[in-house]
């Protein structure tokens, strides 16, 4: 047993430090103001206080820490992007994923597992042979391999997919990872709160208030917070939040749904994704297999489930993987994915002097969670665009300079 | 020990049909009818689980599907439900996450070190140093998770179904009976569905010898005659999904179901108090006990005591005392009128009252209970220990169908506040409780529903709280600390009252966060019985109200449901074209676009590349055929059909002739190719366009939302499935077709049907449209007949073909010889982000129309196209490059190929890559890295590589006058 766990013989539950503090006042002043404390909220106040010195800030959010997407998401983590853009920006994120752990004091159970997207198609097949080859490019692990591979490495699988659209190759991205997500919003926010950021929770911005092009202040249901800087980290409220300060983002919202099974001893150790097949699935630490599939088909601001996700979900794993048809589903959620025209998001100043963006996720905001937050916080402490962040823009849209994941299939957990 | 008791008058087992079964090898013995629970408890087996977490002994709690730690596997399918799941003959039952056996868990020291495990302890180690992590993750993992997983299991697929109703009921206890009854009366479809193999709810269990109850049963049995009333037994609501849309799990496989109103009559779960060593074996629920003893004949315990905060701990001793289980105390918390007294000690029940701080006592069994009462602490030997502490509802239906509740501080319990359109809620989950008020509560929700479902406005007299209870059946806190813990809150996750406290004290205070830090009702029984005594603790610790403690999100499943159910069958549209057979017959090596089936090539020669090259050859010099049906196939007609034309092409439209061709290309509102075809003009308002054969459900998907956008008096048709096409190409193919034209005087010359024109004839006999177009670079004709004639002109075509060397050719030989051409394939050559200008189609787009789909995205692109698609060759014995291999030039990205191929035609190996427009200025060389490692410095070509001029078209051969084709 680690040594670790023998401090609990001493000390009573009472005693450890509290993660979040408890409710305070909401001060007149602020020097910062976060609008929505998920993963990307809580990361950007943590490094704005660490690497800044900014600690006169306040993150706001409706709900609780992490309930959004921090939380709904299936935790993957991965750097195979189609862009340059995006395998740096990601890249750095997966680099910042292995320390934070150790960053925090607090174990984020990240675990490399090897992430597996399968071709059926000769189409898909081209695509995936286009991200291996930028990706290694840029010295990232990532290659194609044939179906014998998946085989090899994922025995109990059936590459033949019950006779339709069979395996034809992978690109194997063997740093893929899954990490526990709440506790990344957990750790981030008993970081930025060490540094003295203050995070409310049930507190929320019904306005922005601007005088001239230049943020002043938000409004919240507690009251008025005067300040010069708001950041927006709200993922599907983003437009909501945007039109505050007559913004309007090209974002449109989709329903994303997942699911785990009930918890099983652990066999599988790598992370499938196949676009066509509409399928991701990892086993969790606990044991439960968490999938999901692409965005729902229409648009709509609402996490409300559905019964034709899981049924379809279900319908493609059996194909995959049939000994599951003997696994039950234990629960089903939804979360609001923010998805912009190019796939890519929406990061840095915007035409509102004082008002930063970050949103567009779409499916990818939990593995850009550390990077979002360090880039947000380099941008709005130095009024500088990050390097890592300026192809993400909000003007590129207006300038027809898009970004191009989009290539890269839809299903790109 | 046996603890079968005599026949009871409502049980469910058939005692004259005994079953066999195992356990850890063990044989035991049951009788149909028996759950696995029943059967192990009926032959003494007091450790039917161990826990999760410190591998401790657990019993039965719930009988009610709720049980957890009696979780086994079989060696068909894991996590098997001992509560709920029947006994078969020749069962081989494996308890899960057990290291060991039941009797002695080699995991069971983990209970001795749980000091030390904290809640969240996996949090804050582990993790130092880094490199060991993977190593305690792998224990970790290892500790965690339930059953086995046997990955060699084949797949299973049941049967899916659909069911339509006027009100759907969920839950036969006597509140949905009730219902029910009212609702068939109304003359309506009424469905009622229970989780149980018999309808009747707590009628059995609860009250098995009251004589009302005889009543209703009856008029039970009179219902389940009715032809208007379907049931659906041993099946469980698994959501409300909105509009009145419910998925339901049975036996046989999903059904959905659709119905005009629903009543939630599902109940409440019984919650148990939480003390000192409330997991010991013999200590479970009253209502588990109840069911144990009424519907398998099998007694909780030897000697029993109830511990007891609510009218129904008192008339569960008295129920087991009837039914011959011996009860010598009962624990009341509050105080019990003089009358209830009576009854009790009349029997043997020796009554406590204000009992307060219980703690089980025993090792691996139940031995005894310690309590305190009128101040002294009492001890009292026993075996089984029957909780009857209160109610949280069954309410994941009505919260998922978007019910308010509110926390009723007079029943002590959740009760809905409001409820949404067509779905109402009666009985327990409305805080109904007795008998007769339940039956009542029924009827009135019943009868709403039937006004409901009718569309006629509800009754507005009838009060929905007007049959609940005057007084609690829950106690309001049934929580007692102890230093030495072991008071378990949630028995799925293992979680402590001090790990609860633990995490709220760490700032874990709000409900959610509560639950995602403690793992507290995130096990199989999702909360079922844990929840809400963790809503209590963190309102009592946080010094909340139990509405501002607030709680978790009831999301589906209901309970757990099998993958299999969820798939169904495996339905895969597999589209074929008229031809399949034919192809089957002459060594079509298929390939899957889409749903459709179509040959990648012939397997005429010895391998796929010289069949191939065959056939590009045939092509070339002679004549070949592809079949094309799976092309898009779509006609628009109607007075704006021009214009409708104009604004969804690139291209203009509204100026074609009748009787020609124009390229159809799409783009998207970002100007993006997503789509292309061929456009024919039959008349002035009657469009036939081809699209791509992948993307022809998103093009026509596209039409025909646009038609209903812009208002435009036109009907997109989807004739793909009705129509079929062929391409005929190669020099020959002009006599060839000439041959099987069977329209007199049809005019097939080069200048009464040119290059790009369009024609209805008729060719064996059938009516066809011929559209003379050039893809694969050669003089062709598609030929656009209907599905039942492509056969005819197919086999037409190659009885009189023989002599002109006629080969069929396949999509793999099409791609070759359209790349040879310089033709994009849109989705290979374009990617999700690349416009016409990009992809040298500038040609086709025309800005002189005020409007289309795309248009100011493209005068954008068009000012600064920033790559574009160039051709390049190398010389045929290099390593063939593979699509996607980048051009890298100067240590940067420059691009990437997008087609490449050798070609036998042109002797040389000839590709597409889409490259950066400031880099290619000055390049005359593409260095493209090969998939490997090393580069290959390919000749940037002006395309097209094949028939530049375009003369090909313009060359037919005949017969008659043998020549070789011009290379």
């Amino acid at each position: 047993m680690p040594l670790g766990l023998l401090k609990y013989a001493w000390k009573s539950p009472e005693s450890m430090p509290r993660f979040f503090p408890d409710e305070t006042p909401l001060k007149k002043h602020y020097d910062a103001v976060i609008i929505g404390g998920g993963g990307h909220g809580m990361a950007c106040a943590y490094y704005l206080a660490k690497e800044h010195g900014l600690t006169n800030v306040a993150v706001l959010e409706k709900g609780y820490i992490g309930g959004g997407n921090t939380g709904r998401n299936t935790t993957i983590v991965r750097s195979n992007y189609l862009t340059s853009e995006g395998v740096a920006f990601y890249d750095e994120s997966l680099k910042l994923f292995e320390d934070l752990s150790d960053e925090f004091d607090l174990n984020i159970f990240y675990s490399t597992r090897g992430h597996y997207t399968l071709a059926h198609s000769d189409s898909a097949l081209h695509t995936m042979r286009w991200r291996a080859e930028v990706n290694k490019f840029h010295g990232i692990d990532s290659e194609v391999v044939d179906a014998a591979h998946v085989k090899k490495h994922v025995p109990y699988m059936d590459t033949n997919c019950g006779g339709h659209l069979p395996v034809m190759g992978a690109l194997y991205h063997a740093p893929g990872s899954v990490a526990r997500h709440d506790a990344v919003a957990w750790g981030y926010a008993r970081g930025a709160q060490s540094y003295g950021v203050e995070i409310h929770q049930k507190t929320a911005v019904t306005d922005i208030r601007t005088v001239g092009d230049r943020v002043t202040g938000v409004q919240t249901d507690r009251g008025f917070i005067e300040t010069p800087r708001v950041i927006s980290m709200v993922a599907g409220s983003t437009p909501t939040v945007a039109a505050m300060v007559g913004l309007k983002t090209p974002i449109e919202i989709f329903p994303l749904q997942a699911c785990v099974t009930e918890p099983v001893k652990p066999f599988m150790d790598t992370i499938v994704v196949s676009g066509s097949l509409h399928v991701y699935v990892s086993q969790s630490s606990r044991g439960e297999l968490v999938m999901g599939a692409s965005v729902d088909p229409a648009q709509l601001h609402s996490t409300r489930s559905t019964l034709d996700f899981v049924e379809g979900l279900t319908d493609q794993m059996v194909d995959l993987f049939p000994f599951t048809s003997r696994l039950k589903i234990m629960r089903q959620w939804a979360g609001m994915s923010d998805l912009t025209p190019d796939f890519a998001p929406i990061m840095g100043k915007t035409p509102i002097k004082g008002f930063y963006l970050d949103g567009g996720w779409g499916t990818w905001g939990f593995k850009a969670t550390p990077v979002s937050g360090k880039t947000m916080a380099h941008t709005v402490a130095t009024d500088e665009t990050h390097h890592l962040i300026q192809p993400f823009s909000l003007d590129r849209f207006e300038r027809f300079n898009l970004v191009g994941e989009k290539g890269a299939a839809s299903v790109g957990h | 020990m046996n603890r079968r008791l005599p026949p009871q008058p409502h049980e469910w087992i058939d005692r004259t049909r005994p079953v066999s079964f195992t356990l850890e090898g063990q044989t035991f013995k049951g009788f149909d009818g028996d759950v696995i629970s029943s059967a192990l408890w009926a032959n003494g087996q007091s450790v039917l689980g161990r826990s999760f977490k410190y591998h401790r002994p657990r019993g039965l709690l719930s009988m009610a599907d709720h049980d957890i730690n009696a979780m086994y596997d079989t060696p068909e399918r894991p996590n098997v439900r001992g509560d709920v799941t029947p006994i078969e003959a020749g069962m081989s039952l494996a308890p899960v996450n057990t290291f060991g056996t039941l009797a002695k868990d080699k995991g069971a020291w983990l209970q001795t070190v749980s000091r030390f495990l904290p809640v969240g302890f996996y949090y804050q180690t582990f993790h130092k140093p880094k490199a060991l992590f993977p190593f305690w993750e792998k224990i970790i993992r290892r500790m965690a998770g339930l059953g086995q997983v046997n990955t060699d299991w084949p797949a299973e697929r049941s049967v899916k179904r659909y069911h339509h109703t006027d009100v759907a009921i969920i839950g036969a206890g006597v509140a949905g009976l009730s219902a029910a009854k009212e609702a068939m009366n109304a003359g309506l479809d009424v469905l009622l569905v229970d989780e149980n193999p018999h309808i009747g709810g707590s009628l059995d269990t609860h009250y098995p010898f009251d004589e009302h109850a005889d009543g209703l049963r009856e008029s039970v049995q009179a219902l389940e005659a009715s032809p208007n009333l379907t049931v659906m037994t041993r099946s469980y609501a698994v959501g409300y999904y909105g509009d009145h849309w419910l998925g339901v799990k049975t036996p046989s496989g999903l059904v959905k179901v659709s119905a005009k109103s629903v009543v939630v009559a599902t109940g409440v779960f019984e919650q148990p108090g939480v003390f000192r060593n409330n997991d010991l074996p013999g200590v479970m629920n009253a209502s588990g006990a109840e069911r144990l003893v009424a519907r398998y004949g099998v007694a909780p315990c030897r000697v029993g005591v109830v511990l007891s905060a609510n009218p129904e701990g008192v008339q569960a001793a008295l129920n087991m005392i009837r039914a011959g289980v011996t009860v010598k105390a009962l624990l009341h918390t509050g105080r019990l009128s003089a009358d209830v007294r009576a009854s009790l000690t009349e029997v043997g029940v020796h009554v406590y009252e204000g009992v307060e701080s219980p703690e089980a006592l025993g090792k691996q069994t139940l031995q005894g209970v310690q309590f305190e009462a009128g101040s002294q602490t009492h001890q009292l030997e026993c075996d089984g220990l029957m909780m009857s502490f209160g109610w949280a509802p069954a309410g994941a239906l009505l919260y998922q169908a978007g019910a308010r509740f509110s926390y009723s501080e007079s029943l002590a319990q959740l009760l809905p506040v409001t409820l949404p359109e067509g779905v109402f809620a009666c009985g327990r989950i409305n805080g109904v409780f007795d008998l007769q008020d339940k039956a009542q509560d029924g009827a009135r929700a019943g009868r709403q529903a039937a006004l409901f479902a009718k569309g006629q406005p509800l009754d507005p007299g009838i009060d929905e709280a007007g049959f609940r209870a005057k007084q609690a059946h829950s106690h309001p806190y049934p929580i007692w600390s102890h230093p030495k813990g072991k008071n378990f809150v949630d028995m799925d996750e293992d979680i402590q009252l001090k790990d609860l406290k633990a995490a709220i004290a760490q700032g874990f205070d709000n409900v959610e966060l509560l639950k995602r830090y403690s793992t507290l009702g995130m096990g199989p029984s999702q909360g079922k019985h844990s929840n809400m005594n963790g809503i209590r603790i963190l309102a009592r610790l946080t010094q909340k109200t139990i509405v501002q403690a607030g709680s978790t999100t009831a999301r589906p499943m209901f309970h757990p449901v099998p993958v299999a159910d969820l798939a169904g069958q495996r339905f895969r549209p597999r589209r074929q074209t008229p031809m399949h057979d034919w192809h089957a017959t002459h060594q079509a090596q298929w390939m899957e676009t889409g749903p459709w089936y179509r040959p990648e090539y012939y397997a005429t020669e010895s391998d796929a590349t010289a069949s191939i090259d065959a056939e590009i050859d045939a092509v070339r010099r002679k004549v070949g055929l592809i079949d094309v049906s799976t092309l898009g196939k779509l006609t628009i007609f109607g007075p704006d059909a021009a214009e409708f034309m104009d604004r969804a092409y690139t291209m203009r439209m509204a100026n074609m002739k009748v009787g020609t061709t124009r390229y159809g290309l799409m783009v998207d509102d970002s100007g993006v190719v997503i789509d292309d075809g061929v456009v024919v003009r039959f008349d002035e308002e009657t469009f036939y366009v081809t699209t791509t054969s992948t993307g022809s459900d998103q093009a026509y998907q596209l039409l025909t939302r646009k038609v209903i956008e812009w208002g435009l008096d036109v009907i997109v048709l989807n004739r793909t499935g009705q129509l079929a096409a062929m391409n005929l190409a190669g020099p020959f193919s002009q006599a060839l077709l000439q041959e099987v034209v069977t329209q007199p005087d049809f005019d097939l010359s080069l200048t009464g049907f040119p290059y790009l024109a369009a024609r209805e004839t008729e060719v064996c006999g059938c009516a066809v449209t011929l559209v003379r177009v050039g893809f694969v670079g050669e003089l062709g004709y598609e030929i656009h007949c209907q599905q039942a004639d492509a056969l005819t002109i197919w086999q037409g075509l190659f009885a009189k073909g023989e002599r002109y060397g006629l080969r069929p050719f396949g999509v793999e030989a099409q791609r070759q010889l359209r790349l040879e051409k310089g033709h994009i394939i849109v989705g290979q050559d374009t990617d999700g982000l690349t416009h016409p200008f990009e992809a040298s189609l500038k040609w086709a787009v025309h800005f002189k129309k005020p409007y289309f789909i795309g248009r100011s995205a493209l005068q954008r692109h068009k000012a600064r196209t920033q790559r574009q698609l160039v051709g390049f060759e190398l010389p045929l014995h290099q390593p063939l490059p593979e699509v996607s291999n980048l051009v890298i030039a100067g240590g940067q990205i420059r691009g990437r190929v997008t087609s490449v191929g050798r070609s036998r035609t042109l002797n040389k190996i000839v590709g597409l890559a889409m490259v950066d427009v400031d880099w290619l200025q000055n390049a005359t060389l593409l260095p493209i890295r090969l998939s490997h490692g090393p580069s290959v410095e390919a000749k940037r070509v002006s395309l097209p590589f094949y028939d530049a001029q375009g003369e090909r078209q313009n060359q037919p051969l005949s017969l008659d006058e043998p020549q070789e084709a011009n290379q």
